[in-house]
């Protein structure tokens, strides 16, 4: 892992967020920073809040009734507050992109699925959909492989593929922050290993916040990680602390295995 | 007696006794259980002895029809005039009027059922859904003489108002009632498909930013287009073999014509129409109805095989 | 993101919500054309046959004058031809459901059955019309009777019914079922005493739909001949005397709602139409009834559900 300077510039950071499922109190009075062109990883045990977490990055429980949220996440450099009622949440979610625990590509081609954000935002030339869908192809390291059936129907790339589609999905509009949640749970070993390192690469451009239950795969990808446990956050910093000198007895024995 | 002398008596007997006992009990369960599956798989196969009795009522007498008429002249005159005294046979005036009326009809129920489809998945709140499709389903289920009788009291003198021109019977009348009859059918399988659609796809969606309309059209309609698909082609299949509505509102004239301000008969109304006559069994009159029966059981087959094979063609892959 | 990005977006953003707003117009318009469909077609019924909804409506004999005319024929007939189909429909729905949900091996023959129920279910209701002319009237000889037309609708009707059963029984779960086979009940005991019981209310839900979409059938029942004039009752099924049952009825002539509702309809007399609306109505009535009581036990249903 590189060697983290505590001075790099915040992306974004909840501050005392709260968020409630109905009566139910999902995040208690969360305060993340998550890193500029960094890795953060969020783990815990199953039903700990760190998908709801994640979630709220872009907005996503507005599209189920009767959840509400408290307190902020600050989008910087601008200042913004996303979850302020009066910020669009489209306009969150085309700045901040998200991909998901299974991969769901549009039942489209695999050139349509990657130009699909961006002809969202009307974009409508040919040859700067061509280029755009070319370079999120490759930087999502799937242009060799799909290059020559650009126009065959998505739902027919293996699940591995699918992922990295719905990764160039998001590349292809240059999100500030990329959202991973549990995005390799559906996925066979190698089709893992080839996201991770695809994570790792990602890091050069944009700034990532990533869910996952695989222990080592926090510590394989991430520069920090952030302890959930119950709704709280338990422990945050720099992976190689959290997980070789973990300053909480409740990390440490989640990390040892001796619970969850 | 001793209790203990009877029960040692009886568990001996028992051992004789129960083996050939459930030996036998055994066969008459099995015979029983078999004979309730005969049963239960005769009342399954009454469903293909309906099949096959309409296929051989519609063709047996249709042979005889075609005995009388050439089938060429049945496809080709322009005229069908059965039960005058110097009759034609041409089938093309009551084709004409079914695919006119329907043609009517489809033009309001598609865009429509469509459009109440989509709202109701994608737009509407889950109160309003939870009012909205049982009133469809309650708007569905009047019956078509119903239909009729506003077509040709209510919406007919309506067009008359705004196109004097306009006859009493016509085939707009009749098409624009019939698809407020269809539009239920159309929106209420139209919606089912598209909120089979799984959340993640629309989660995709919006997490590219998408509003509700971008994911609505660009997303989940084209993920339900299948089931969509097969709404329509039920939709297609309810207007060509409506009958009461047309019967009621569209007139009873044969009409070599498309134009739907004018009045015609389509191939049900003439089998009412004949019905409602006393024709004798086995006159050429009667077969005629089994023919016209026959070309609408075809028409009707034509467009669910279509809808077979544009469901295999885009089943849906999520 | 700087400012200027921003405004783009945002500009974007708000030129697809416009979309979002004309469509959600659009919308809440079909769905007027539709309610408002409904609202006129009873309100002009309401207003139209008001009037005649009296006893005397329900008690007389149609009539060559309007005024004298009643529904007394129309409304036996229907409830004689619904027994028919009910008592044809429902036993055959549910066996044929059960049979191919529980029993049916996976075969050709199952196969051929499965899309065969769906097939007819696409069918136009004027042609069983016609099956029923050829085979219940003539080749069976049953005559213009109300025992071919409750046949008749019954067929009609039982796709409904089979595809209601076949839906109610796969909504139990499967530990049901091994629960009564693992205290060793045979497969006829499971579906006797489990499976038909636990899905009576869904299949119920079925049958009345079917049964209101059978009540207001017309077309196959003008085409096997209904007469449109009737002035007598058919015998009555239940009688003072011994046996108290008797099945004349089943051959008697007859007619129904709908198609007293028909007759009165092509009428050019106002007087007539007043007839064919306050007919129209009670149909309307009867139907919505039934679609109500159906909807209402689904939602039962779909509340009350506790596996």
């Amino acid at each position: 892992m590189t060697t983290t300077n505590p001075t790099l510039p915040t992306k974004a950071e909840t501050r005392d967020f709260s968020f409630y499922y109905g009566a139910f109190h999902a995040l208690k009075s969360i305060n993340l920073p998550v890193v500029e062109k960094r890795v953060t990883a969020l783990i815990g045990p199953s039903g700990c809040g760190k998908s709801t977490l994640l979630r709220s990055f872009n907005r996503m429980h507005d599209l189920y009734p009767g959840n509400r949220y408290q307190g902020s996440i600050v989008l910087h450099p601008d200042n913004t507050n996303i979850l302020d009622p009066k910020v669009d949440p489209i306009e969150v979610r085309m700045r901040i992109g998200m991909v998901f625990q299974k991969p769901n590509p549009f039942p489209k081609s695999i050139y349509e699925n990657v130009a699909y954000g961006l002809k969202v935002r009307g974009e409508s030339s040919r040859s700067v959909l061509d280029d755009k869908v070319e370079n999120a192809l490759r930087g999502a390291s799937l242009w060799n492989e799909v290059k020559d059936r650009l126009h065959a129907p998505a739902t027919a790339l293996s699940g591995g593929q699918q992922q990295r589609l719905c990764i160039a999905r998001c590349l292809a509009t240059d999100p500030e922050l990329l959202l991973f949640d549990e995005p390799t749970s559906a996925l066979d070993p190698i089709a893992t290993a080839n996201i991770e390192e695809l994570v790792t690469e990602l890091r050069e451009r944009v700034t990532i916040l990533i869910v996952t239950h695989n222990m080592q795969q926090a510590a394989r990808v991430s520069d920090y990680t952030a302890y959930m446990y119950l709704g709280e956050l338990v422990e945050y910093g720099v992976t190689d602390d959290v997980f070789m000198r973990p300053k909480k007895k409740a990390t440490e024995d989640y990390i040892t295995g001796r619970f969850g | 007696m001793s209790a203990s002398h009877t029960l040692s008596q009886g568990i001996e007997s028992m051992d004789v006794t129960t083996v050939s006992d459930r030996l036998s009990r055994k066969v008459v369960r099995n015979l029983k259980e078999r004979a309730i599956e005969a049963v239960l798989f005769a009342a399954a196969s009454i469903s293909v002895l309906t099949t096959l009795g309409i296929i051989w009522v519609l063709v047996s007498e249709s042979y005889h029809f075609f005995e009388h008429v050439p089938i060429w002249t049945f496809l080709t005159d322009t005229m069908w005039t059965p039960l005058f005294s110097e009759p034609r046979y041409g089938i093309l005036p009551l084709l004409m009027g079914t695919l006119t009326t329907s043609l009517v009809a489809l033009s309001v129920a598609i865009p429509l059922g469509t459009i109440i489809a989509i709202y109701l998945s994608e737009f509407a709140s889950p109160r309003v859904r939870e009012v909205v499709k049982p009133f469809l389903e309650l708007l569905g289920g009047v019956p078509t003489i119903v239909y009729g009788y506003f077509a040709l009291t209510v919406v007919s003198p309506v067009l008359q108002y705004f196109f004097p021109l306009l006859p009493g019977f016509s085939m707009l009348a009749a098409g624009l009632v019939m698809g407020v009859a269809i539009v239920p059918y159309i929106s209420s399988l139209s919606e089912d498909a598209m909120r089979a659609v799984p959340m993640s796809l629309r989660e995709g969606a919006y997490a590219m930013g998408s509003t509700r309309f971008q994911t609505a059209v660009r997303v989940v309609l084209p993920a339900a287009i299948s089931g969509v698909l097969s709404a329509y082609i039920l939709g297609i299949s309810r207007a060509v073999g409506e009958t009461m509505i047309v019967a009621v509102a569209a007139g009873m004239q044969p009409n070599f014509t498309m134009n739907p301000a004018e009045p015609a008969q389509t191939i049900s109304a003439y089998i009412v129409q004949v019905a409602m006559g006393d024709l004798p069994h086995g006159s050429i009159g009667y077969q005629s109805i089994f023919a016209a029966g026959l070309s609408l059981m075809l028409m009707t087959l034509f467009f669910n095989i279509l809808g077979h094979i544009i469901r295999r063609r885009y089943r849906e892959a999520y | 993101m700087n400012q200027k990005e921003l405004a783009v977006i945002r500009g974007t953003i708000r030129s697809n919500r416009r979309l979002d707003i004309i469509f959600a117009v659009a919308g809440f318009i079909a769905l007027l054309v539709g309610v408002m469909a409904f609202v006129t077609l009873f309100a002009q019924m309401v207003y139209t046959g008001w009037e005649r909804l009296n006893p005397d409506f329900f008690m007389n004999f149609p009539s060559r004058r309007a005024a004298n005319a009643g529904i007394l024929s129309a409304w036996v007939g229907s409830l004689l031809v619904m027994l028919v189909t009910a008592v044809s429909a429902v036993p055959l729905g549910v066996a044929a459901g059960v049979y191919l949900e529980e029993y049916a091996p996976k075969n050709l023959i199952t196969d051929i059955i499965e899309i065969n129920v769906s097939n007819l279910a696409g069918v136009p209701s004027i042609v069983y019309g016609l099956l029923a002319l050829g085979v219940f009237v003539y080749a069976f000889g049953f005559g213009q009777s109300i025992l071919s037309a409750g046949l008749t609708l019954g067929l009609l009707i039982l796709p409904v019914v089979i595809v209601a059963t076949r839906e109610a029984l796969r909504s139990i779960p499967i530990h049901i079922r091994e629960g009564a086979y693992g205290v060793g009940a045979t497969r006829w005991q499971v579906v006797r005493d489990h499976l038909v019981p636990y899905s009576t209310p869904g299949i119920m839900t079925g049958v009345i739909i079917g049964m209101s979409r059978a009540i207001g059938e017309t077309a196959p029942i003008i085409t096997i001949g209904a007469l449109t004039f009737i002035a007598f009752l058919p015998p009555m099924p239940i009688s003072g005397t011994a046996p108290f049952v008797n099945f004349e009825w089943l051959w008697s002539g007859f007619t129904v709602m709908p198609i007293q509702m028909f007759n009165w309809t092509s009428r050019p007399e106002e007087a007539f139409q007043q007839n064919a609306a306050a007919a129209g109505l009670i149909l309307v009535f009867m139907t919505l009834m039934m679609n109500g009581v159906a909807i209402w036990l689904r939602y039962r249903l779909r509340k009350s559900i506790s596996w």
